[in-house]
Formats: C-alpha cells, sequence, structure tokens
C-alpha cells in the first residue's frame, strides 16, 4: 500500500490559527503519525477521513484519490472505506454489541468485504459480549469492540487514533497484543497516531514525525526514534531490536532473549519460547565498555563497533552502533568518550540493565502469513 | 355525583381523546423537523423561526385562538385556499381543534426533542459515516433512535397540552357539543349553568384520571426506552 499525503489545513483565525502542513509518502504496513499533542497529529488523521476538509493538496491510496483540490475531488468520508479507531472507542449505545460490529458490513460491496465476522470475533478475544451493550463493558472490552467494528466493514486502511490514550497501564499491556495480532495477521495496512514512543515502537515500521504542524521526518523507526532530535519533540531517543525468546527462567523471573549479537535477559514477558520479541531500549539505558567489562552487575553484554558519534552542544552525545548489523544507540557523556578514546570503528561492549526494561516496550511479532 | 356518564359527556371525552390523540401525532413529524433544523441548522432567521414556533407558548391562547380564525376561518386566506381547492375546513369543526392543538402543543414538543438531539454526541455519527453510512443513513440508524427519549417527552407533552387547550379551541372553533366540545369546555359550560357542578365535578375526576394514565404510561415507555439503550 502507498498512502500520499500532501495537504495543507488552516484552523481557527488570527494569533490562535493553527496551519497543519503535511508531505509524506508512506508504503509502511504500520504507518505512525508521531509527535506531541498539539502537533496536528489527530487534524491529519481527520484529513485523511475525510471528517475535516483540507484547504487544498492531495490525499490517495494506491490509486484511489481520496481528495484533490486541483482536480475537486473530494471522497464524501462514508465512501472513502477506511476503518477508524477513535481515542474513546464511539460505539453506538443504543445497539448491541453484536450490531455495533456488524454496522458496516452492509455498506460494504459483497465483493468488498474481506473479514470475516468469526475470525475478528476470534482474533480479538470478544465472543462472549456479542448479546451485551456497551455501557456494560470495561474501557479496555470497547476498545477492542472498537477496533472490530472498524476491521468489519473491510477498510482499504486501518486509521487509529491514540487507541490506548484512555486506558490505563494495565489495560494498554492487555489490547497492544491485539493489535500486533491485527498487525501480523491481517493484510491490512494502519495509520497509527500516537505520542508514546513505546506504543509507536512496538507497532509501527514506518514513522512520520510531525511538530508544530509540520511533518518534519519520515522513515523506519530506528531512523527517526534513533535520533534525539529536538527536545521539542519530547521523547527519549532509542532503538527497536528484534530478538527471539529462548526461554523462561521462573525462578529468578527472568525471560531469556537472543540477538545475533549476543543474549539479554529481561524480566519476564508473556511470550512464548521461540517466538520473535520487538524490544525497545533507550539510548540513555546503553553503557559502553573498551575491553572485556569484568565483574559488573550487567547481564546484558553486545558486542558493538561505533558507527557514528553525533555531533551536538551538550555534554551527552548520542553514539550510534552497529551489533551484528542492527543499529543501537547509546547516550553517554562526552566526557566518558574522551575517556575511552571512543571514535568510528571502535570495537566496544553495550551493556543494558536488566531492570532498565520497560514492559510496556516488549512486542510479539508474528511472521506475517504468505 | 356517580351517576352514570351523559350522552354529551361521553361525546365531550370521546372527542377530547380523539383530538389530542391526533394532534399528537399530526405535530410528530412537525416537531421533529422543527427541532432538528433549530439544533443542527445554520441558516439566516434562525432566532425568527425560533421565535415564531415559541409564540403560542406565551401568548394568550386567545390571541393564539383568533389569529388562526383569521387566518384559518371560512373567509381567512389560508382557510378560503385550503376550502377552495382541497376542501378542507377548519373553522368551527373537530379538525379546526386539532389544528388549534398542534399549535399550541409544537413548542412543547419542538423543545422537548431539541433538548434530546443537542445531547446527542456528534462523534457517534462522525464514527457512523466513517463505516460507510450516508447522511441519511446515520440520521435513521444513529441521530433518530437516540432521539426517541426526547420524542417520546414530546408526544407527552404535546397530548397534555392538547386534553388542557382551551383558550384557542373555544376562540377558533368554539364550543359545539358533539363537534368541537371538548372536556374542558364542556365544563365551563357546566359552570356558567345553575345546578351543573356535579357535571363539572365528574369530568373533572375523569381529566384527572386521563392525566395520571398518561402521565404513568410514557413514565414506563421512558424507563423502557433509557433501560434498552443503556443495556442494563
Amino acid at each position: 500500500m502507498t498512502l500520499t499525503v500532501k495537504v495543507r489545513r488552516q484552523l481557527g483565525e488570527g494569533d490562535d490559527s493553527f496551519t497543519l502542513d503535511a508531505d509524506f509518502v508512506s508504503e509502511g504496513r504500520v504507518t505512525a503519525l508521531f509527535g506531541r499533542s498539539g502537533s496536528g497529529k489527530s487534524t491529519l488523521i481527520n484529513l485523511i477521513a475525510g471528517l475535516l476538509r483540507p484547504d487544498s493538496g492531495l490525499i490517495r491510496v494506491d490509486d484511489t484519490v481520496l481528495f484533490d483540490s486541483g482536480g475537486r475531488i473530494d471522497l464524501p468520508t462514508h465512501r472513502r472505506r477506511l476503518g477508524y479507531v477513535f481515542q474513546e472507542g464511539r460505539l453506538f449505545p443504543h445497539l448491541s454489541i453484536r450490531a455495533n460490529l456488524l454496522y458496516g458490513q452492509r455498506f460494504t460491496p459483497r465483493s468488498d468485504r474481506w473479514a470475516v465476522f468469526s475470525e475478528v470475533v476470534d482474533l480479538l478475544g470478544i465472543g462472549h459480549l456479542l448479546d451485551r451493550r456497551p455501557a456494560s463493558l470495561s474501557g479496555g472490552e470497547k476498545q477492542r469492540v472498537a477496533i472490530g467494528r472498524a476491521l468489519l466493514s473491510s477498510p482499504r486502511l486501518l486509521l487509529m487514533d491514540e487507541p490506548l490514550a484512555a486506558l490505563d497501564e494495565q489495560r494498554k499491556a492487555e489490547i497492544l497484543p491485539f493489535i500486533e495480532r491485527l498487525r501480523d495477521r491481517m493484510h491490512l495496512p494502519i495509520v497509527y497516531v500516537s505520542h508514546s514512543v513505546e506504543e509507536v515502537s512496538r507497532i509501527a515500521d514506518t514513522v512520520v514525525l510531525l511538530r508544530g504542524g509540520r511533518t518534519v521526518a519520515i522513515g523506519p523507526v530506528n531512523a527517526i526514534l534513533g535520533r534525539g532530535g529536538d527536545d521539542a519533540d519530547g521523547f527519549d531517543p532509542g532503538t527497536v531490536l528484534a530478538a527471539t525468546v529462548t526461554g523462561h527462567d521462573p525462578a529468578s523471573g527472568m525471560t531469556q532473549l537472543i540477538h545475533p549479537a549476543g543474549r539479554l535477559s529481561i524480566p519476564q514477558i508473556p511470550a512464548e519460547t521461540g517466538t520473535p520479541v520487538r524490544i525497545r531500549i533507550r539510548a540513555r539505558d546503553v553503557a559502553l565498555a573498551v575491553g572485556e567489562p569484568g565483574r559488573l552487575s550487567i547481564r546484558n553484554r553486545l558486542a558493538a563497533t561505533v558507527r557514528e558519534i553525533s555531533e551536538g552542544s551538550g555534554p551527552v552525545v548520542e553514539i550510534h552502533l552497529d551489533i551484528a548489523g542492527d543499529p543501537l544507540v547509546a547516550s553517554i557523556t562526552r566526557d566518558s568518550v574522551r575517556d575511552l578514546g571512543l571514535a568510528p570503528g571502535s570495537a566496544v561492549t553495550a551493556l543494558i540493565k536488566s531492570a532498565s526494561f520497560d514492559p510496556l516496550a516488549f512486542g510479539a511479532e508474528e511472521k506475517e502469513k504468505a | 355525583m356517580f351517576e352514570p356518564l351523559s350522552p354529551s359527556e361521553w361525546e365531550a371525552i370521546r372527542l377530547s381523546l380523539r383530538i389530542a390523540a391526533v394532534a399528537m401525532v399530526a405535530s410528530l413529524p412537525f416537531g421533529i423537523a422543527l427541532a432538528y433544523l433549530l439544533a443542527r441548522g445554520r441558516f439566516p432567521g434562525r432566532t425568527l423561526v425560533d421565535g415564531i414556533i415559541h409564540l403560542p407558548l406565551v401568548m394568550p391562547p386567545v390571541v393564539t385562538g383568533y389569529l388562526l380564525l383569521l387566518l384559518f376561518g371560512r373567509r381567512g386566506p389560508i382557510g378560503s385556499f385550503l376550502d377552495s381547492t382541497f376542501g378542507i375546513v377548519f373553522a368551527f369543526r373537530w379538525t379546526g381543534a386539532v389544528l388549534a392543538c398542534v399549535v399550541m402543543g409544537l413548542p412543547l414538543m419542538v423543545r422537548a426533542i431539541r433538548l434530546s438531539i443537542d445531547g446527542i454526541d456528534r462523534k457517534l455519527e462522525a464514527a457512523a459515516s466513517t463505516l460507510g453510512a450516508s447522511r441519511l443513513v446515520v440520521f435513521t440508524t444513529i441521530t433518530l433512535p437516540l432521539m426517541l427519549p426526547g420524542i417520546l417527552a414530546g408526544l407527552v407533552l404535546s397530548f397534555a397540552r392538547s386534553l388542557g387547550e382551551f383558550g384557542a379551541t373555544i376562540t377558533f372553533v368554539g364550543n359545539i357539543p358533539g363537534e368541537t366540545q371538548t372536556i374542558p369546555t364542556a365544563i365551563y359550560t357546566y359552570i356558567q349553568v345553575p345546578g351543573g357542578t356535579t357535571g363539572a365535578l365528574r369530568l373533572t375526576a375523569i381529566s384527572i384520571a386521563i392525566s395520571l394514565a398518561a402521565l404513568i404510561i410514557s413514565d414506563v415507555m421512558a424507563r423502557r426506552v433509557t433501560r434498552q439503550m443503556l443495556g442494563q
């Protein structure tokens, strides 16, 4: 899928006005629109959905033009066939869960219906809720139903606007695996709006970075989230690594992972042995050692080569490393760089504290079905 | 007091219920359309339309009745047109009493329905459109069902207002037994004649009973609708 967006839209007048000026092309399976609140993420996704009208520009999904001010095309929302999962679920209160789920199906021509009711219900684990009403569901259940409802309209693209923002940490951890399964099992491109690095790291493969209404960068997750970028973006740089679960040690409460660059030991996660997982490692949680580090409490040690040392004015610099072909970013002080004599090409050992892993930042990743 | 009702009393009760029921049903499409227009429409003169609809609520009912007589009377501009074109006559007919009740009850109905429209989360309508529903389908499947509590309240208010309608009715269509004499105008007639007290009291008791029954039925229905909506 190729999503082409090149739009302008002004909101408000005078001093309070805000201009969204977005320009990007994404071919990702999951494209994250990422930025601080107020950066224009939600405005942008509403423009794609047709709930807001651009002042000018072009929005295209593959060959289907949704909006083109030049060609005077403005497909109404109900004919765009985009699924939309809102932050607050927005289930219809007067309809049963089953009727909510089936609401969009009848508007999709039979030949375009790819979503199968039983499959979607199984995927989201909502079979036991079908005869209930939205008012009696928990926040997490509502959001799963909202995802199912959007899927069952058989959209060509799924838009998700901070679908976890209204949930507490526990509920987030409950929903994220469903979104991952959705990504891995359904051939459905997703545009995912979030301000959470953890969510974006787990779910997205392409990130569009927004700042003050402008799209400032687009690229693979590690290319965008690996850079500290602007303080205004409000996130810690870090790297997403793909690793495989090799086993659990219930006695110590740890899970063992293997990455081509070495073994990793992290607090236990609910993933079966043999499954690939994504983990996000914050740059500030990585320390570097030259030579054999000796006796240390830090158990995760990966052989690395310095690729690049970022230039910056502050006391902390980012070291971009290569670990068996994958990137890894470490934030260390300028003083340490000098003391260790680090330069591009230096062989180092990257040290990562097991205790520093954020439990939200682990995600299972299934091989996409052919 | 406990004598059986006289034929003319029965006639007044029957007419009252009939006029109130027809007025209630006839008001509904206008009530929904006007409430939707006022709640969602953005057009010049909206305030004026709002004001005109609400006028019967604040004007003396006699004034409303007199205006109806001027407009819809046999020689009135609208009345003569309807008479010659469609053969519809309002003046001094029970249909005229219905018209008076519709005009008097409409502001109450419009207010009740409009309140329920204002209470609808428009984000639900946006969600329905992302699922493929056109504006008309969104209205019939989302907006209208969510308006139901307001529609129910509006129907009850309209019915109750019609049962109690006196001023506009007597001015517009008079007090003709068997044609336009309703419970209130029959009570009024009883009070005017010596020895009419028992008759007036009988009709008063029946009036109270009908009003109470209407309130109880509407309450039960409202509760059922709410329960269904919230799934409790």
